[in-house]
């Protein structure tokens, strides 16, 4: 045998492990962290700070420190609670349909049929449009001088004459949900896709072997499998959905008279036309709360009721 | 499936079913056409109608040359450009990271990019424009640039971790053994394998910076350096009345998006899903 | 060409430890087959000399001086991947120079090598196809290929042709035993198969559970294994075991039937006999008798399972053919010499 060399080897051996496993890796991620760190998460904790102080561009040279001050202006604001209200409407209502339509679209994909790939092309193009451009393309298809969706509302009996439901306070948040609809199908039908081809099909053969029926199998084998995808999938994208401001404010601006006014939008509208920083961070600061508090719950639900 | 070869009824659901999901698709895209190559003077009268009677191509002239699109057009083709090739290279560095090391602190940091995907963005407007005008850089497309990239590092770093996990370790251990460094064996070995993974990150960021709105109103103001969107917006509050040209500018808005699009759409499934979740 | 040594080379893996104190002295042209259990080391010790896993604790030394530090490519030793991992977006020429590329060799010395190594593998006319439009066979020869442009100071081998079916691999073995004549380098090679292992090997390294168990040429393991581990997992069909008590001279088996080992010391719990090591006799005089639960007629061997009264089931293989049906009653006789006595954690008792 031959004698094993001591000391320098045993540095040199820590040197080689420290570069291999802490220095390298760390090369390749520090653009990114330094980035990220940079433009998200310290602006991230001057926003919250924000939320302490008035800071109104319009008024410059008035940046204080109120504590609270904003916060209390929060609760007796009515316009935050009309806003929340409208988020919860607007998030769910977009959710519901997103989510029928996307699994229907899903199911439909995991089938064959001819031109399918061609099919798939052009089902999953609305999620390439550029979102000012749904914005605005259902912003006209809902104007009865150049849109037909007010004249074939009126013809089935929806509406009683033709006009703009994005200037019926009654109505109007159904237009950006309706965009909202049109732009969120493919995503939905692009991960309940993955996830359904994913399910072996030799367990849909053994259930029709076993006399199973195509509403049993589904019921039995794919739902279950979906399941742990579409717990996933839902809570991160209420949360997209609820912060989701680019459709509505281009759609209606939150109006008429608030009654599409979601708090994203009020954030930016406070934070972009009023220069009211201070206030908009509050508000920012309460939708981040509200969704940390949803995620939490539906977490703890989903680890109760999907075994993972 | 099974399903639907017994069931002569249950078959032709499925083709209603395409038939909707198909015209839900296309009409808003068909109309934004059709309005597009109506003539002015037939807007008012033929507005609604499913088909014009007669078509022009003059509204994409009257945008193309006598309004500022062109330059929109342009400013957005760099800002979102950039944004998405900075944007790939920094997150194929980061996604190779995850995908082959383990390090202390990965849980840390995965953590963190999760969370940058979770809080609403919104929330850092207001300081992130207080940043840039601090810097002075308002009205300026790097700032947009830098703040887009940012925004997109973490969705393309999980996208590309997932590509770089396709990868066999042993075609780099082989690499190594041939006498690479570990960053000659990621150039000349597993960067080569990943370039449809590369190409389909630059399509997602390139197509999220094209479309980005709300920062892009809230640092840009001047008209210069107006974004397409920003300056989309703008014309349609100036003009609101000129449907056509403002359809026409929509439709070219459409173009590099489709084209992205087209490239990308055969990585979706696979690709998009098999990492990460997030849209 | 090299010398390798391993001196109380111990990996871990967070707090699982994988490899304890292994020590091994390759010697330059030696041809090493590294065997054991799925799960016992074996990759993760070749990967460990190539450079490509750090070592926990000990000293990897290549004609003594200490490599642990020194990354893979400054090792100059080649692999051959079980995968093969041909790059995939290379032609054959290109993934076999493609060492020679990255270290700057000119393109013709880099052509001439290349041709040279295509020659010898019969793949010159397959260099400018891209891996994916080749054969199995043929990918194998390319990643051989591969490790011998570069003329190496050793070869390791991980599993080379266990994703090959029967025929190529039996051709594939053959290869790869010439080319160790040949090249006359040092070998490590990982496998499964025994029969590569006793073929190819000038010494075999028997691992379990991350401990070397024995070194020795194959014969040696076949015919003095160190422990009832290497003397069941050396040798086909595998050798059988009975459960013996001592005697003075020897030891009884559970049937009363007595053994005599002389020069034997210590205790026996154990007794090993190879099936090859039984031999078929009278069952009125045999000291075994038995029935014949299943007979396999190989044509050169027959394989008899026999249920042995009072002992259990036994493995018994007779040259030739015999002709022997299932339920023929039988007696067996243990070949003198042949037996191998065991303690009862498993050690050898040698004579
Ligand atoms: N990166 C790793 N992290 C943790 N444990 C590992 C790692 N790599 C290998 N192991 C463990 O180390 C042990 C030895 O693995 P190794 O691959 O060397 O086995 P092997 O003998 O080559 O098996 P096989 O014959 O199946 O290839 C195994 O128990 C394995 O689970
Ligand atoms: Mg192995």
């Amino acid at each position: 045998m031959t004698q094993v060399s001591t000391a320098p080897g045993a540095t040199r051996a820590h040197q080689r492990f420290v570069w291999s496993h802490v220095i390298e890796p760390y090369l390749y991620l520090t653009p990114a962290l330094v980035l990220i760190a940079l433009v998200m998460l310290i602006p991230l904790v001057v926003g919250v700070s924000y939320s302490f102080q008035s800071i109104m561009l319009l008024k410059p040279g008035q940046a204080e420190w109120v504590a609270l001050d904003n916060y209390v202006a929060l609760w007796s604001d009515t316009k935050f609670w009309i806003s929340l209200e409208n988020t919860l409407v607007w998030t769910f209502g977009s959710l519901f349909f997103q989510f029928t339509l996307g699994l229907g679209l899903a199911l439909l994909l995991n089938t064959q049929f001819p031109l399918k790939r061609l099919f798939q092309a052009i089902v999953f193009l609305p999620w390439a449009v550029p979102t000012f451009l749904t914005a605005l393309t259902w912003a006209w298809l809902f104007n009865p001088v150049i849109g037909p969706l007010p004249h074939w509302l009126a013809a089935i009996g929806v509406l009683p004459e033709p006009f703009n439901i994005l200037g019926d306070p009654d109505l109007a948040i159904w237009g950006p949900i309706a965009a909202n609809i049109w732009f969120g199908v493919p995503f939905f039908a692009i991960t309940l896709l993955a996830a359904l081809q994913s399910i072996p099909s030799e367990l849909y053969e053994a259930a029709e072997i076993d006399g199973a029926s195509a509403w049993q199998s589904f019921t039995k084998i794919t739902l279950p499998f979906l399941a742990p995808m579409i717990a996933i999938t839902v809570m991160l994208r209420t949360i997209w959905i609820a912060n989701f401001a680019d459709l509505i404010f281009i759609m209606t601006g939150g109006g008429p008279a608030n009654s599409t006014q979601i708090l994203s939008t009020y954030i930016f509208t406070t934070a972009f036309k009023k220069l009211d920083f201070g206030y908009a961070s509050t508000l920012a600061v309460a939708l981040l709360f509200l969704l940390f508090v949803y995620a939490v719950v539906l977490l703890a639900l989903r680890r109760r009721f999907v075994r993972l | 499936m099974a399903v639907a070869r017994r069931n002569p009824l249950l078959t032709l659901g499925k083709y209603a079913a395409i038939l909707f999901y198909l015209s839900f698709a296309l009409f808003p895209l068909y109309w934004l056409l059709k309005i597009s190559i109506t003539p002015d003077q037939l807007i008012y009268t033929e507005g609604t109608a499913l088909w014009p009677t007669d078509a022009t191509l003059e509204n994409f002239g009257k945008v193309i040359w006598q309004t500022d699109f062109l330059r929109f057009f342009w400013n957005s083709l760099i800002v979102s450009l950039a944004a998405a090739a900075i944007t790939t290279v920094i997150a194929a560095g980061a996604g190779y990271a995850f995908s082959r090391f383990r390090f202390p602190g990965q849980k840390l940091v995965i953590a963190l990019m999760l969370l940058t995907q979770m809080f609403p963005l919104l929330m850092i407007i207001a300081p992130i424009y207080k940043i840039v005008a601090m810097l002075g850089l308002l009205n300026s497309l790097s700032s947009l640039i830098l703040v887009y990239t940012a925004f997109n590092i973490p969705f393309a770093t999980f996208l590309m971790q997932s590509f770089f996990d396709g990868i066999p370790k042993d075609l780099e251990d082989a690499a190594m053994m041939d006498g690479c460094t570990r960053f000659q064996a990621l150039r000349k070995v597993i960067l080569p394998l990943t370039l449809p993974g590369l190409g389909a990150t630059l399509g997602f960021i390139f197509t999220a910076a094209w479309s980005e709105v709300l920062f892009a109103l809230m640092l840009i103001r001047s008209e210069d350096s107006m974004t397409f969107p920003v300056g989309m917006l703008t014309f349609v509050s100036k003009f609101s009345v000129d449907w056509g040209q403002m359809m026409a500018a929509g439709v070219l808005a459409l173009i590099p998006s489709c084209l992205f699009f087209i490239f990308i759409q055969r990585y979706l499934v696979q690709g998009l899903t098999s990492g990460a979740v997030k849209g | 060409m090299a010398r390798l040594d391993l001196v109380g080379i111990e990996k871990r893996f967070g707090g699982v430890e994988v490899l304890r104190d292994v020590n091994l002295s390759i010697a330059d042209g030696e041809f090493i087959v590294l065997v054991g259990p799925s799960g016992c080391g074996k990759s993760t010790l070749l990967r460990m000399i190539a450079g490509l896993e750090d070592i926990s604790a000990g000293e990897f030394q290549i004609d003594g001086q200490r490599m642990n530090e020194v990354p893979p490519r400054d090792r100059d030793i080649a692999m051959v991947f079980q995968s093969y991992a041909l790059y995939p977006h290379m032609d054959v020429a290109r993934n076999m120079g493609f060492s020679m590329e990255i270290r700057g060799a000119e393109a013709s010395a880099r052509a001439s090598r290349v041709a040279a190594a295509a020659r010898t593998l019969g793949l010159d006319k397959l260099t400018a196809r891209l891996p994916r439009a080749l054969s199995g066979g043929q990918r194998q020869r390319v990643a051989m290929g591969r490790a011998i442009v570069r003329e190496p100071r050793a070869f390791l081998f991980d599993e080379p042709l266990s994703n090959l079916d029967a025929a190529l691999r039996v051709e594939m073995r053959l290869e790869i035993a010439r080319l160790h004549q040949r090249l006359k380098a040092t070998m490590v090679y990982v496998t499964h198969d025994q029969v590569e292992a006793l073929t190819l090997a000038d010494r075999i390294v028997v691992l379990n559970g991350g401990i070397v168990q024995q070194v020795g040429t194959p014969l040696d393991l076949y015919q003095t294994p160190a422990n009832r581990f290497v003397a069941q997992f050396i040798g086909s069909p595998t050798m059988n075991i009975l459960g013996v008590s001592r005697t003075d001279s020897g030891v009884r088996l559970a049937n009363g039937a007595e053994i005599a080992l002389p020069g034997l010391s210590g205790p026996v719990a154990e007794l090993g006999i190879r099936p090859e090591h039984l031999d078929l006799a009278d069952p009125a005089t045999a000291p075994l008798t038995g029935t014949a639960d299943v007979v396999e007629h190989l044509g050169s061997d027959t394989n008899v399972y026999v249920q042995v009264d009072g002992v259990g089931p036994l493995m018994v293989r007779q040259h030739g053919h015999v002709p022997l049906r299932a339920g023929d009653r039988l007696g067996l006789v243990l070949q003198p010499g042949q037996t191998h006595a065991f303690t009862a954690d498993g050690r050898t008792v040698r004579a």
